[in-house]
Formats: C-alpha cells, sequence, structure tokens
C-alpha cells in the first residue's frame, strides 16, 4: 500500500495523488476536501483530520479515518464504505443513496439529512455514540442505526429528530423515553422483521471497532418510521 | 470609492479563536496558522484577527485603529479626536508591504484618554462617550473609520485571504491572551476594508460565519438605542447588540447567548426546571427584535474572554478543543490542530449553546 504524506498539499493536489495511488495510506491531513471524491474503488486510509465533504459522490472506494471527519462527510454518496474511527462533524451521510457510513462515536447535527432509496439502492448510516439535533431530517430512504454507547447522561439523539421525515427508517438502542418524535412518525419496538434489518449492521460496526456485538444486540431497539405513504399530505397545499 | 454600505450584493466563512486562561501572550503567527487549512472557506475579499492583552504598556487607554482615506482626513479627525481626548500616543500601524494586500488606507492608531471636562459636559459614562465618538466619526463621513476602539486590544483587519492580513499586519510581532481570526467570503456586499471581520466597538469583537435573515429587524430594533448600523453587514449588528445587551442592559453572557439564539418556545415548554424556564421566556418576551435568526456561528471576545455560539438550528460549524491552560475554537476541526496537533477533549456544542472561557485569575 502506497503512502502519501499530506502535509503541505492543497486539497485538489491531494485528491490527484490518492486517485493515482488507488490503495493508499494517507497520513498528516489537515483539513483537505473532497477526499475520495467519486472514487470508483480501492481503499483509501487516512491518519490526521481529513476536511469536510470527505467522499462525497463516493462510488465504491472503502475509506477509513483513524480519528474524527468534519462536516458533510459521504455527500450524495452512491457507493462503498466510510468508517470513522471518531467521531463525524454535521450533515454526516448528506443526500447519500447509496453504500455505508460506520462512525465510532458520536455523529453532529443532521446526521442522515435527506437520505434516500431506490429499489436495492439503500444506504445505511451507523452512528456508534450519539446523534445531534434533526437527525434523519427529510429522511426519504435508507437505514440509520443509533447505538448511543457512552452518552454518560445524555439522550441517544438531540432535538427534533425525523422533522420531514417521509421514507426509510431508523433505528434507535433503546425505549426513546422522553424523546419527542414528530406526529408524522411512529416510533415503536422493532419486530424480528426490524432485527433481521438490524443485526447484520450491529455486527459489522461491531465488527469494524473491535467491539463485542452481543451487548449491542441484547439490548431492545425503537424503529422509527413515517406513518404513511404521504404524512404531509395536507401540510402546505393537497399533495 | 463606494464604501460597503452603499452597495449591497445579495456567506461561507471561516472562524478560529484562541485564548490562554492562564493570561499567558502568544503570538499572533498562531492564530494566523490556524486560518490556513480552511483558506477555501475565504474567497480573498476579507480577513481579519483582535487580539487581547496587545497593548500592555498602553493598557489604560483606548486604543482606537482608524482607516483614513486620505491624510486631510487624518488631519480633520485628530482636530474632531483632539477635542474629545488626550491623544497619549499617535502612531501609523505597522504593515509589510505585500503584492497579496494592495489599495490599502491610511491605517493609523492612537492610544486615548477622553477628557474630563468633555465627560462631565456630556453626562455619560467613559465607556459610552467612547461609543458615542465611534458612533458620530463613522457615520459623519470625515473620511475615517474607526474599526477599533478598545483598552489593551485591537482589530486588524484588510481586504484579502487571511493568511496574508497577518503578514500584512506583522501579527506575529504582537503578544495576546487571546486572539480571534476571520476568513470572509461576502455574499450581501463587495468587501471593503472596514467591512472584514473581527467588527469591533468598545473591547467586544465579533467574528461571524453565516448569514442571518433578521439583519432589518434586529438593526431596527438597535438603531433605536443610537448605533447606526452603516455597512449593511450582519456582523456589524451583532456586534452592537451585544454591546446593547452586555454593557448598557447588563446581562450576562449566557443571557444575552439566550437572547440571540433564543431556544425554541417548544423547548421553553418542556424545560424541566421552572425558574430557567421563565427566565428564558422573559428574555424572549422583553428582546423579541434581538433574536438573530438564520445560520450563524461566532466568536465574542471581551476583556478577559470569549464566547462562542451558534444559531440555535445550528447551520454552522463550529468545533472546540483544548491542551493546558488553551482552549481552541474554529470552524474545523483541522484548524484547532494547526495550531495544536495534540488539542484533546473536541467537542461540537449545539445549536444555541455558549461556550464561555474566561481567563482564570480574572483581568490582570
Amino acid at each position: 500500500m502506497k503512502t502519501i504524506c499530506a502535509k503541505g498539499r492543497e486539497s485538489r493536489e491531494l485528491n490527484d495523488a490518492i486517485r493515482e495511488a488507488g490503495d493508499c495510506l494517507v497520513t498528516d491531513c489537515l483539513g483537505q476536501r473532497f477526499l475520495g471524491a467519486g472514487l470508483p474503488g480501492g481503499h483509501i486510509e487516512i491518519g490526521g483530520v481529513p476536511g469536510n465533504a470527505l467522499g462525497a459522490y463516493c462510488n465504491g472506494a472503502k475509506i477509513t479515518v483513524c480519528g474524527n471527519a468534519q462536516d458533510a462527510v459521504g455527500d450524495t454518496m452512491n457507493d462503498g464504505e466510510i468508517v470513522v474511527c471518531g467521531c463525524i462533524g454535521d450533515a454526516a451521510g448528506y443526500a447519500m443513496r447509496g453504500g455505508a457510513i460506520y462512525v465510532r462515536d458520536d455523529a453532529g447535527y443532521r446526521a442522515g439529512i435527506h437520505m434516500k432509496e431506490y429499489k436495492e439502492k439503500v444506504p445505511v448510516l451507523v452512528i456508534g455514540g450519539c446523534a445531534g439535533s434533526f437527525l434523519g431530517e427529510y429522511q426519504a430512504g435508507g437505514v440509520i442505526v443509533v447505538l448511543g454507547q457512552n452518552g454518560d447522561g445524555r439522550p441517544i439523539v438531540g432535538e427534533f429528530p425525523c422533522t420531514g421525515m417521509h421514507g426509510g427508517r431508523m433505528y434507535l438502542r433503546g425505549t426513546c423515553e422522553g424523546i419527542v418524535f414528530p406526529p408524522q412518525v411512529t416510533a415503536s419496538p422493532a419486530t424480528d422483521e426490524d432485527r433481521a434489518i438490524l443485526a447484520p449492521l450491529v455486527k459489522a460496526y461491531a465488527e469494524h471497532f473491535g467491539i463485542d456485538e452481543a451487548d449491542l444486540l441484547a439490548s431492545p431497539y425503537t424503529v422509527v418510521k413515517p406513518d404513511s405513504r404521504n404524512p404531509y399530505k395536507r401540510m402546505y397545499v393537497e399533495n | 470609492m463606494k464604501r460597503e454600505g452603499e452597495v449591497r450584493i445579495p456567506s461561507g466563512c471561516a472562524i478560529a479563536a484562541v485564548i490562554d486562561r492562564n493570561g499567558t501572550p502568544m503570538p499572533g503567527s498562531l492564530i494566523a496558522g490556524a486560518m490556513r487549512p480552511m483558506h477555501e472557506r475565504s474567497n480573498g475579499l476579507g480577513g481579519g484577527f483582535a487580539g487581547y492583552g496587545i497593548y500592555p504598556e498602553y493598557r489604560d487607554f483606548y486604543a482606537l485603529h482608524f482607516f483614513f482615506t486620505d491624510r486631510a482626513s487624518r488631519k480633520d479627525c485628530e482636530v474632531y479626536l483632539k477635542e474629545r481626548f488626550e491623544i497619549v500616543k499617535s502612531e501609523i500601524i505597522p504593515t509589510k508591504k505585500i503584492p497579496q494586500v494592495t489599495d490599502e488606507p491610511v491605517i493609523w492608531r492612537y492610544f486615548v484618554d477622553p477628557l474630563k471636562s468633555v465627560l462631565a459636559a456630556e453626562q455619560v459614562d467613559e465607556r459610552e462617550f467612547v461609543v458615542r465618538t465611534v458612533m458620530r466619526i463613522n457615520t459623519e463621513n470625515r473620511g475615517g473609520y474607526v474599526f477599533s476602539s478598545g483598552k489593551n486590544m485591537g482589530a486588524f483587519k484588510a481586504v484579502g485571504y487571511p493568511e496574508d492580513i497577518a503578514e500584512f499586519y506583522r501579527l506575529d510581532e504582537y503578544a495576546g491572551y487571546a486572539w480571534t481570526a476571520h476568513g470572509r467570503y461576502p455574499t450581501n456586499t463587495p468587501g471593503w476594508w472596514g467591512g472584514a471581520h473581527p467588527f469591533t466597538l468598545l473591547d467586544w469583537s465579533v467574528v461571524h460565519n453565516g448569514e442571518i435573515s433578521s439583519y432589518d429587524a434586529n438593526r431596527r430594533w438597535i438603531e433605536m438605542f443610537g448605533y447606526k448600523c452603516t455597512l449593511q453587514t450582519d456582523t456589524e449588528v451583532i456586534t452592537y447588540i451585544m454591546d446593547y445587551l452586555l454593557r448598557r442592559q447588563g446581562l450576562t453572557l449566557e443571557e444575552a447567548a439566550s437572547v440571540v439564539a433564543a431556544p425554541f418556545w417548544s423547548s421553553i415548554e418542556a424545560e424541566k426546571d421552572p425558574e430557567a424556564a421563565a427566565k428564558r421566556k422573559y428574555l424572549r418576551t422583553v428582546f423579541p427584535s434581538l433574536l438573530v435568526t438564520g445560520p450563524f456561528s461566532i466568536v465574542l471576545g471581551f476583556d478577559g474572554g470569549l464566547m462562542a455560539l451558534n444559531d440555535r438550528l445550528k447551520l454552522r460549524s463550529i468545533v472546540v478543543g483544548e491542551r493546558g491552560s488553551r482552549v481552541y475554537i474554529a470552524s474545523e476541526e483541522a484548524a484547532i490542530r494547526a495550531m495544536e496537533p495534540e488539542a484533546e477533549h473536541i467537542r461540537y456544542p449545539a445549536g444555541g449553546e455558549p461556550v464561555i472561557v474566561r481567563l482564570k485569575g480574572g483581568l490582570g
């Protein structure tokens, strides 16, 4: 695997080097943007702090970040896998339409905003810690999982989760007492069918970060879904 | 040339700040380094810095930083200044000529002490007196513009990228216990030297990333109290709101944060502590026109501390980290790591949650 030192390199220059290298280890990253954007394949491992829009339009590459990632990771991602061994900034998985993002710790605001799905293209976002406010805002498809580890008394998700949600599903570990959801969605205990979807995602998460899956799977989960096919029928006009 | 407020064009930006809670001075080059990884957040139409504790030998005097259009306007403004202040020192602000920064105005600073006789005649306290003087100079169009007016602090700003502005103003030659920085990407106004951030008044300084949609509502309210918004830029109005709430109304920083980034009514209703709920309701009711809506992340600098604050929906990012006695704040974690690669306790404050950091021993 080729090693690329990112020190002193501009975003474009670094991205060109990554594209040329194929599988590579990038060290000393410091805010360079759009790393791995649109990449169809290969494995990039990143040390340091990658800049915003990491893996935007990612189309099959595997990207591993050995630390925190900033905002808008996996923006409009289509395929591939992004693994963040730390926290992730705001708007992770923005408008994502395929592939998977695994975050070991917490996510910022608006994770999974406007995720969508079509037939076999079902994006996945798994957050091991807690998520900020507006989780799954305008979610139209895909699966969001939040495990709420190391919450230290914080709620598993901040305020206003699922605002504008009209598709897909969200799984939150625990019973979600005290969390207020909008009237257009339903929150209920996960069924066997839900657990069949959830289990492989939790297993993959546990494998990525060397965490015991048994504990995670033994917990109750809450599933959140839009409560009908057209929950905002009368919001602005009849539609 | 037309001044910024005379033209309006329908902002990504970058902000960063650092404070040493022990009051240990840090060179301006430290904060300049934070702006490098965020270069793409600016477009070269404005950059600036505020340093606190940078004028220890003149700590008892107001440091007025001026842009003058020419020598004549400087003479004219000086005559006015001498009617109101004793000028303890008057000098050009040292700069370094670099190709990245051009068309500079005359940049000058005065260390001044208000004349007691004039103060007594106007029947106002010293700080109000300085505010009134600044407002008068900045609206009377004498060709002079005050862009910094606090004690033992100063703003340095210009049109250009922030890294270049730091070099231009030779920031490595200053040392302060706190610094804030801004890289500008103006979307509403064309970018004039005075319109770069930080915006300051007395020792308050504000750097801001965002685009507030309540500008006119806020401006109309604040102009009732003698503030004049001359530049049509939203950050100016935030600075005056902070001066109004903190100095004139005597609110705490937390209360001021609760006014500008007021919690939603639904959040107030859900608040379990009745006293806290009543207070928030009170602040929203008394200062409805000072609610700042639209995306913003700001760092407010003041004598002895910093406050970082996001809009309540958190439509802009802000990250906080620490190491030893230093606290770092920036739009991106990369900027924090540029200042301190080993920064710890990286956290992401929630919308409307103020992060307030003060010197441990208060002002020395």
